[in-house]
C-alpha cells in the first residue's frame, strides 16, 4: 500500500520531534532518565527485565524466569540473550541460552544457568540473585536454531549446560508435533543432568530417544563412538553444544565423513589457540593507556584500567563488545589470526577475543 | 616584592623524607581498604541518591506549576533548590570525578555524565580534575586559588585591583555557575593571548549553547508550562539557581580558603614524590564539621581533606575514613583544619577582606 509508508514515517518524525521538544524541558538529562525512575520496564525504555521466579534445576544450576520489558521482540528457540547484572555493584554482561517456550501466556522468558568454578556471574545468578531483581537485557540473537521447516531427523549432542539451547528447541518442538529426535547428553551423574526428569519424561512418552552418558561411571563421551549409539548418524542433522574438546572432535569426525554441512555447533567458551606479543593499548576516546600481555583479552585489559567497555558473551559470539580499531595490530585469541588497521580503515574488532599483537589504538 | 611565604615549609620541617614516605604508605593503606570493601552497598547508595533526587526534582517542578499560590511557591522552591544542590554536589561532582566508574554502568559514568550547571562536563573535568586536583594550591598553577581574580595568599603580589575583591567574590557567589563556566573557559589566559583562538571560540560556543539550553528550560519553558503561574515559576527557578550558587560557593570557599590552609610555590612541586603529593593535599585543604545532613548537602566536600587525598573514592566512604585520616595527621604532628560551616565561611571571607589590602596595611595603620 502506498499510503502506509509515508504515514509511518510522519508518525516517526512527529514522535522524534516531540521527544526533542520534551528534551528541552529535561536538559541536561533526557526524558527517559526520569521515566526510568517511575517504570524501568515501560515500552520505549532500554530493554530490561525483572526476575519473577527462580527454580532450582540441579545442585549447581537454576532456571530464572524473567518478565522482559515491553520492548521485547521475542525469540527463536535455540537463541541466546545477553543479560547484564550488577554483581558486587559492578555491571557484568553474559550470554545465556533461552530455555522457555515462545508462547508463554505470561510473556515471560527463561534462561538456565549452571554455576562454573570461579564464575562471577554464574555463581551470582545461581546462588545470590533474588526474585524482583531488575536486569539489563538485549534482544535475542544467535544462529543455533532449527530453521524452517525443521529437519525431519535430528541428533542433539550435548554436555553439561550445553543442553540449555537444546531444551529451548525441544520444549517448542513438542508443540509442533516433532519428528525423529535423538538426544545424546553427557553429565557427571544422573543427578547432574539439567532438566533430567523432563528429558526422561519426553523419552518415556516416545517423543525423543534419550541416551544419557554419566561420565563419573561411564567415562567421557567419545565422539568417535557416537555411531555405536546412533545407527543412522549420516541421515541426521546434528546440533552440538558443549565443551570445546567435544565440539572440535565432532567437527573433525563429521568433516572426515564428508558430513560437515550436517553438523552445527554452538560454542560457550573461546578456544585460546594463539597468543601474541602484547603491547600498549591506547583507549583513545577515554585517554587511557594500558599494557596488554598478549594473552589477556583487550576487554579484560580495558575493564581493569577503568574504561567503559561494552561487553556481552565474552566468548566471541555475540558481538556485544565490538569497537573500532583505529590503528595497530590485534591477534584473535581463538585462531591466532592477526588483524591490522591504519587510521581510516574502519576496522572493528571483538575486544573479548582479541589481544594486542603490538601497540594498538582502540576507539573507546 | 613580597617575600616568599615560608609557612608550609615551617609546618613540615619536623618530618624527614622517610617520614613523608611512611605517611604516604599509611594513606595508601587506607585507600586500599576502601577499594577492597567497595561493592553492592555503595552501588545501592548512589542509585538511591540519584533516584531520590530525580523524584524530588519532578515533584518540585510539579508543585511549581501552581506557584501562584505562595505555599506552593515556597515548597517548590525549597525542593528545587535542594534537588539542584544534590544534583551538582553529591551526584554530578562526584560522578564526574570517576568515583562511580567502577560500577561500569554507562548511565552513571564520568565519561557520559552531564550536569545541571552552566559549565559543560568536558570543560569542567579538565579544569577541575586535571588542573585543580593535580596542582592543588600551587601558586600560578592552580587556578581555583582565587579563580584568577582574587588574592587568597600573601604570596600573590598585591595590586590595587584586589581592593574590590570582597565585592567581586560576592558577585561571583550569586552567579557562581556562570563564574565556573567562564573560569573553565580560561578567559584570563585567553585575554593574555596564551590560549589558541579557534580552540577558545569552539569551547565558548559549547558553553553558550549550554547556558542557552538551561536558561530556556528554567526561564521560559517551565514558566510557560505553568500557565497563569508563569511569572512566579520563573522567580522560583531563579531563586533555586541562586540558592544553589550561594551554597556551592560557600562550601567550595571552605575547602581551600580558610585560615590555616597552606599554599605552595611552583618550585616546591618539582620532582614531588607520592608522599609529598599527599602532604600537599593534607595542608592545602580544610574540612567542615557538622551533621550528616550537612555533609550530604555538601556532596561530602565537607570532607575536603579526604576528597583531595582520594578524589576517586566513592563519596559515601569519606565520612568513615575521616577518623583514620585525622589520626595520621596527629601521628605526624600536622594540623587537621576543620570547623563548623559558619566559622569556616567567616574565616574565608575574613581572608578575602584582609588580602584585598596590602600586607601589613592594618598593622602599619595602627602603628
Amino acid at each position: 500500500m502506498t499510503t502506509t509508508a509515508p504515514r509511518t514515517n510522519s508518525t516517526a518524525t512527529l514522535r522524534q520531534r516531540m521527544l526533542t521538544f520534551a528534551e528541552r524541558f529535561t536538559t541536561p538529562l533526557v526524558p527517559s532518565d526520569y521515566l526510568d525512575v517511575i517504570d524501568p520496564l515501560r515500552s520505549g525504555a532500554a530493554l530490561r527485565g525483572r526476575i519473577v521466579a527462580i527454580h532450582p534445576e540441579t545442585r549447581d544450576a537454576v532456571t530464572l524466569v524473567i518478565k522482559p520489558g515491553r520492548g521485547w521482540h521475542g525469540h527463536v528457540p535455540g537463541q541466546y540473550i545477553r543479560i547484564g547484572v550488577d554483581v558486587d555493584g559492578v555491571r557484568q554482561w553474559r550470554a545465556y541460552s533461552l530455555t522457555s517456550t515462545t508462547d508463554r501466556p505470561d510473556d515471560c522468558i527463561s534462561i538456565t544457568v549452571k554455576a562454573i568454578p570461579d564464575g562471577t556471574v554464574s555463581n551470582y545468578l545461581v546462588r545470590r540473585v533474588t526474585v524482583g531483581t531488575v536486569v539489563q537485557l538485549d534482544q535475542a540473537a544467535g544462529e543455533f536454531t532449527l530453521g524452517t521447516p525443521a529437519p525431519a531427523k535430528l541428533l542433539f549432542v550435548t554436555a553439561g549446560s550445553g543442553i540449555t539451547p537444546v531444551m529451548g528447541m525441544l520444549r517448542n518442538m513438542r508443540r509442533g508435533g516433532a519428528s525423529d529426535v535423538v538426544v545424546v547428553h553427557s553429565a557427571p551423574t544422573a543427578a547432574d543432568v539439567i532438566f533430567g526428569d523432563e528429558l526422561r519424561m519426553l523419552a518415556a512418552q516416545g517423543l525423543i530417544k534419550l541416551v544419557e552418558i554419566h561420565t563419573d561411571t561411564d567415562g567421557m563421551l567419545d565422539a568417535g563412538g557416537l555411531g555405536d549409539l546412533v545407527d543412522d548418524l549420516a541421515e541426521r542433522h546434528t546440533l552440538a553444544c558443549g565443551p570445546v574438546g567435544l565440539l572440535d572432535a565432532l567437527e573433525t569426525i563429521w568433516a572426515a565423513a564428508g558430513l560437515a554441512d550436517h553438523l552445527y555447533t554452538e560454542r560457550f567458551r573461546p578456544t585460546v589457540v594463539a597468543t601474541g606479543d602484547g603491547g600498549a593499548v591506547s583507549f583513545s576516546a577515554t585517554g587511557i593507556t594500558a599494557d596488554n600481555d598478549g594473552t589477556q583479552s583487550l576487554l579484560d585489559t580495558g575493564e581493569a584500567a577503568g574504561v567503559l567497555m561494552p561487553s556481552g558473551c565474552r566468548m566471541g559470539i555475540c558481538f556485544g563488545c565490538v569497537a573500532p580499531l583505529r590503528q595497530g595490530a590485534v591477534r584473535d585469541l581463538r585462531t591466532g589470526a592477526v588483524t591490522t588497521a591504519a587510521e581510516g580503515d574502519g576496522v572493528v574488532i571483538q575486544t573479548c577475543v582479541s589481544a594486542a599483537a603490538g601497540p594498538c589504538d582502540v576507539e573507546l | 616584592m613580597t617575600a616568599l611565604h615560608e609557612a608550609p615549609v615551617d609546618l613540615t620541617t619536623h618530618l624527614t623524607a622517610a617520614d613523608i614516605e611512611n605517611l604516604g604508605a599509611e594513606l595508601d593503606a587506607i585507600r586500599d581498604e576502601v577499594l577492597a570493601s567497595r561493592g553492592e552497598r555503595d552501588a545501592a547508595y548512589i542509585r538511591k541518591v540519584i533516584d531520590a533526587q530525580r523524584k524530588l526534582e519532578l515533584t518540585s517542578r510539579g508543585i511549581l506549576l501552581f506557584s501562584l499560590f505562595p505555599p506552593a511557591w515556597i515548597a517548590g522552591t525549597v525542593g528545587l533548590s535542594v534537588s539542584k544542590i544534590i544534583e551538582n554536589m553529591e551526584i554530578g561532582h562526584n560522578v564526574m570525578h570517576g568515583q562511580w566508574d567502577w560500577m561500569r554502568d554507562p548511565k552513571i559514568h564520568s565519561t557520559t555524565w552531564e550536569w545541571d550547571n552552566a559549565s559543560p562536563a568536558e570543560l569542567w573535568k579538565h579544569s577541575h580534575n586535571e588542573l585543580h586536583h593535580t596542582y592543588t594550591n600551587v601558586l600560578g598553577k592552580d587556578n581555583d586559588l582565587g579563580y584568577g581574580i582574587m588574592r587568597v595568599s600573601e604570596d600573590q603580589r598585591w595590586t590595587p585591583l584586589y581592593l574590590v575583591q570582597p565585592l567581586s567574590n560576592a558577585v561571583n557567589a550569586v552567579f557562581f555557575q556562570y563564574g565556573i563556566a567562564f573560569y573553565d573557559l580560561q578567559i584570563g589566559k585567553y585575554l593574555k593571548g596564551r590560549v589558541d583562538k579557534d580552540d577558545f571560540k569552539a569551547r565558548g560556543k559549547k558553553v553558550l549553547a549550554k547556558i542557552r539550553r538551561h536558561a530556556t528550560r528554567d526561564y521560559l519553558l517551565h514558566p510557560l508550562l505553568s500557565g497563569p503561574s508563569a511569572l512566579t515559576t520563573l522567580t522560583a527557578n531563579a531563586t533555586a539557581n541562586v540558592v544553589r550558587n550561594l551554597w556551592t560557593h560557600s562550601v567550595i570557599m571552605c575547602g581551600h580558603f580558610p585560615e590555616g590552609v597552606q599554599t605552595f610555590a611552583k618550585s616546591s612541586i618539582e620532582g614531588e614524590t607520592r608522599g609529598e603529593w599527599y602532604l600537599r593535599q593534607m595542608l592545602g585543604s580544610a574540612n567542615i564539621s557538622g551533621s550528616r545532613a550537612m555533609h550530604f548537602m555538601t556532596g561530602n566536600l565537607s570532607y575536603q581533606i579526604e576528597h583531595h587525598l582520594f578524589p576517586d573514592l566513592p563519596s559515601n566512604h569519606y565520612q568513615e575514613i575521616a577518623p583514620k585520616v585525622e589520626a595520621v595527621f596527629e601521628r605526624y604532628g600536622l594540623t587537621y583544619t576543620t570547623g563548623p560551616l559558619p566559622k569556616q565561611v567567616a574565616s574565608a571571607w575574613k581572608k578575602i577582606f584582609r588580602l584585598s589590602l596590602p600586607d601589613n596595611f592594618l598593622n602599619s595603620a595602627s602603628n
